[in-house]
């Protein structure tokens, strides 16, 4: 071919300014000091910090995973920061005290916190590095008995719904990277949906990194009681440093009977530059649990952020009846590599879940899908479908699907899909030779491939989405 | 009265993956026209097609093709569209996911943007689509479908001359639409694509088949061959080729 689809440089990262604000910043290093700090500084009662303390010990004894298909260096925990904060504190029931530095970085991240500009529909926690630093909405939900605020604040004050769930889906010993956001997780939300209440806004956090040399920590907490439902959004960005930085979460959700739970993430950390210098390593554990009878969570992500994204929301469906799904779109583009997928654990009768995965490489990017659907003896008539489909923009990238299946009860039905296509230089002449340009050529075909998980997305997502998309892969064609 | 020239290509020689496949081209397209290419299988008909279109896959070596005055082989493929020349694809593509609707509206719109017109918003183009369908034979439901997708070989033919009518081209190459048409189908694109006919734009078809040009009556008649127009005429060299077949003109054609 004469002029090949090839890699070349990907458009600046639009989100990679800088916050010039004074920061209250923990010098790095980890060990039961820090701990303690961080768990004073937030103000935690006594059970909190033995919680942290017990997980870090945990930590300690835990080797760093590596069964993953991404390729980095050694990562120094006793170089990262745990914890910084704006230093002018905010109070939080009142936003107009919240430093107008702040407001203008969300606002130039499209979220707007004042009370004026707020987004309609869109209840909004921002976490700026290890701090919540407004939520909006909050008298709105209230009055419904939703409980929407951080983390950190619930544990002060509804510590009963957090002592109750917390680690409750991801223990605190979990895996290497839960054990750490244990031990050291800053902020992050909460929400509490009680019964029989639908939740009338959109819940939202946006996740900012600032300070260099930090890591970010954040949790998020999610009841949904029964007969209730919420639909949650998550968004995230950071500035562009040469550094690698890391962010390790955890997000827990808990559905009760016949509750229901959607999750959509909306991922763009700095991927880190065309020859891989910078960008979050994004070592996250998602998971919720179908608790009681006819639940459903769902997740819907999409994954165009990030040097390296490690990450499987998965569904415990422990209620019959309960329903899983995973959507998710994952884009790698020059050295971005990604290892994502799902786990869904079929306990229940009559379960069901259903995965569809997009994977899209571009450059030198590479892709992979884990997923591992298993139905244990009880899981009387569980079914899964599960769709993987890769689709590769030029000829140095990689797309891997590894789907684990594990069934222990001869009642399962299992479905699987699989496809690896190409962009084809067919499709993107056609487009031209209709009068589109290469680039919006290239995010139709890919937005067409993608169809079926942005559909997932609520409504004003998922334009953003596609719009990210769009800029994810410009510059990814000849 | 002769037409303003639209297309003028000389001693065009082009190939793909290093084979020659057109050996020296001559032809001049003036707005009013209908051209029908022909010839057999291999002679270069499509290859020219997507030379003109510029499809990148494609190699030109030596000679010229002026489109509108301008140096076509400089143009890229989207520029080549958004001037007014169309290619009706022999294959076209599959889009999943993309709806026609936008896909044509998107398409219509690049255009429009680069001539600076206003873009067309979803309402103001559908009621532009309307009445483009009817002429296809076509209702609402077209509009939601994915571009290609699912369509039988016939369909597709008929969506590429859809989306000739929506964004009205000056020169229009329509590659083999006309095979795997039915005869009603025939009928219906080939009246779509006659009364499309506009004294500023011209039409190249190319075609392996006599049975399109009943409907679509041409003013020139080309034959090519082995790379090269070899036989050059009026709507009755059609005839006689049918008549005849094409190693007649083989027969006949001076030895290079």
């Amino acid at each position: 071919m004469t002029t090949g689809i090839e890699a070349q440089v990907l458009q600046p990262y639009k989100y990679g300014f800088v916050t010039d604000i004074e920061a209250d910043v923990v010098p790095p290093g980890l060990n039961e000091g820090v701990i303690r700090l961080i768990s004073a500084k937030k103000g935690e009662p006594e059970w909190m910090l033995e919680w942290r303390l017990r997980a870090y010990r945990n930590w300690l004894k835990m080797p760093e995973p590596h069964w993953a298909n991404v390729r980095y260096g050694p990562i120094d925990y006793q170089a990262i920061s745990y914890y910084a904060a704006p230093k002018a504190k905010p109070k939080l029931d009142s936003l107009a005290q919240v430093d107008p530095k702040l407001v203008e970085t969300f606002a130039k991240l499209g979220i707007p916190i004042e009370e004026q500009k707020r987004l309609a529909g869109v209840a909004v926690d921002a976490v700026f590095d290890s701090v919540s630093v407004a939520t909006t909405f909050r008298e709105t939900l209230a009055r419904q008995g939703i409980i929407f605020c951080a983390i950190s604040e619930a544990i002060r004050e509804h510590p009963e719904l957090v002592r109750t769930y917390l680690g409750s889906v991801v223990p605190y010993n979990d895996n290497f990277f839960a054990a750490l956001n244990s031990a050291v997780f800053t902020d992050g939300s909460f929400a509490y949906i009680p019964k029989g209440v639908r939740c009338p806004l959109e819940l939202s956090t946006y996740f900012r990194i600032n300070t260099s040399s930090t890591g970010q920590f954040e949790r998020t907490l999610i009841v949904a009681e029964e007969a209730s439902s919420v639909s949650y959004l998550e968004g995230c960005s950071a500035p562009i440093r040469d550094e690698h930085q890391l962010h390790a979460a955890v997000v827990e959700l808990v559905a009760l009977d016949n509750a229901a739970i959607k999750y959509s993430t909306i991922q763009n950390w700095y991927p880190g530059d065309e020859a891989g210098r910078g960008g979050i390593y994004n070592f996250v554990t998602k998971r919720g649990k179908c608790l009681g009878k006819n639940s459903k969570i769902s997740w819907t992500q999409v994954e165009t952020g990030s040097a390296i994204t490690w990450k499987y929301p998965g569904c415990i469906l422990q209620g019959d009846n309960s329903i899983g799904e995973f959507y998710s779109v994952a884009v790698t583009n020059n050295r971005q590599q990604a290892d994502t997928g799902t786990k869904m654990i079929h306990l229940g009768k009559n379960t069901r879940s259903t995965i569809v995965s997009k994977g899209i490489s571009a450059g030198h990017g590479q892709n992979t899908y884990r997923g591992l659907v298993k139905i244990l003896k009880g899981a009387e008539g569980a079914r899964n479908y599960s769709q993987c489909d890769s689709m590769l923009i030029g000829d140095q990238c990689g797309a891997h699907t590894f789907p684990y299946i594990d069934v222990r009860n001869s009642t399962a039905t299992m479905e699987h899909e699989a496809s690896t296509s190409k962009i084809g230089e067919d499709q993107i002449f056609y487009c031209k030779q209709r009068g589109l340009a290469a680039e919006d050529a290239i995010s139709m075909i890919v937005n067409g491939f993608c169809k079926e998980v942005f559909k997932e997305l609520p409504m004003e997502f998922a334009v953003e989405a596609q719009r990210l998309l769009g800029i994810s892969l410009e510059g990814s064609v000849g | 009265m002769t037409g303003t020239v639209l297309l003028e290509i000389k001693n065009l020689h082009a190939g793909i993956d290093g084979n020659e496949i057109l050996r020296g081209v001559d032809l001049t397209v003036r707005a009013g026209e209908v051209h029908a290419i022909m010839g057999p299988n291999g002679s270069g008909k499509s290859t020219l097609a997507q030379v003109l279109a510029g499809n990148p896959a494609y190699t030109i070596t030596t000679g010229s093709a002026q489109y509108l005055g301008k140096d076509l082989v400089a143009l890229k493929p989207e520029e080549r569209a958004r001037e007014g020349l169309f290619l009706a694809f022999q294959y076209p593509v599959a889009i999943r996911g993309i709806t026609n609707a936008y896909f044509l509206r998107s398409a219509l719109n690049a255009i429009r943007k680069s001539r600076g017109q206003e873009e067309l918003g979803p309402v103001e183009f559908m009621d532009a689509l309307e009445e483009k369908l009817k002429l296809i034979g076509w209702d609402d439901s077209y509009l939601s479908r994915p571009v290609n997708d699912g369509l039988s070989g016939g369909e597709k033919k008929r969506n590429e001359i859809l989306q000739l009518a929506v964004l009205e081209p000056k020169l229009a190459i329509l590659d083999e639409t006309d095979s795997g048409l039915d005869i009603d189908a025939l009928k219906t694109v080939a009246h779509t694509v006659d009364r499309l006919r506009r004294p500023d734009s011209a039409t190249v078809l190319v075609t392996h088949y006599y049975r399109i040009l009943t409907h679509i009556m041409p003013d020139y008649v080309h034959v090519l061959s082995g790379g090269r127009i070899v036989k050059s005429g009026g709507k009755d060299l059609a005839l006689e080729l049918e008549e005849k077949g094409y190693d007649w003109v083989r027969d006949e054609a001076p030895v290079a």
